[in-house]
């Protein structure tokens, strides 16, 4: 029993560092500050979601356990409030997406997608 | 496996300083501000039961808090202030790709 609990602990915490990888590459590499904050956004919360639960199958004391759930739910509500912030200020400042500023130089009728 | 996770935390902050560094608008500039904070309360939560003290867990929650305040509080002060007109205010970044 204890070994199915320690690798499924491991799992997560692999699962979890992928996925901190993988968004780790997305805010290198994407195009444009939108999908940028796509890459980490969607990564962001799942990370904290993966390591946090593996953290929580290692240490059953209940105090810790506790505090480790409090994390969890503060980053769950903390981390897409502030990518809709970002997102709303972006956007209100003017910077367009990428596909929307293309259109603009092409000097096309550009449609707007919102 | 815990030392796994933190050395992949760790690599991924150096990428979001890398982003912040040469971000080419604001905006992306407080985003990998974000993206670090975020993984400065995973780093600090993994450290303590790397060392076996999860008293860290306290300050690690304290981060949570700090790092939401400040990142809405710079959105606030460039939404409403005058910097927004800085050095790199919305200069289209690049045309190609």
């Amino acid at each position: 029993m204890d070994s199915v609990i320690e690798f499924s602990s491991a799992l997560c915490l692999l699962i979890g560092s992928f996925l901190c990888l993988s968004g780790g590459v997305g805010i290198l590499r994407f195009p444009d500050f939108y999908t940028r904050m796509h890459a980490v956004g969607v990564t962001d919360t799942l990370v904290a979601a993966m390591i946090l639960i593996g953290l929580m199958l290692l240490r059953p004391e209940n105090l810790v356990l506790v505090k480790l759930v409090m994390i969890l739910l503060m980053t769950l509500f903390i981390n897409p409030t502030a990518s809709h912030a970002l997102a709303k200020a972006a956007l209100h400042s003017g910077l367009l997406p990428l596909l929307h500023r293309r259109d603009k130089e092409k000097g096309a009728e550009s449609s707007n997608p919102w | 496996m815990l030392i796994a996770a933190t050395l992949a935390i760790l690599v991924v902050m150096g990428m979001a300083i890398i982003r912040g560094v040469m971000g080419p608008t604001l905006y992306d500039r407080i985003l990998a501000v974000n993206m670090f904070g975020t993984k400065t309360v995973l780093l600090i939560s993994l450290l303590g039961f790397v060392m076996g003290r999860p008293e860290f867990l306290d300050i690690a929650i304290v981060y949570a808090l700090i790092n939401f305040v400040s990142v809405i509080g710079v959105l606030h002060y460039s939404e409403y202030s005058e910097l927004k007109s800085g050095p790199d205010r919305i200069e289209q970044p690049r045309k190609d790709s």
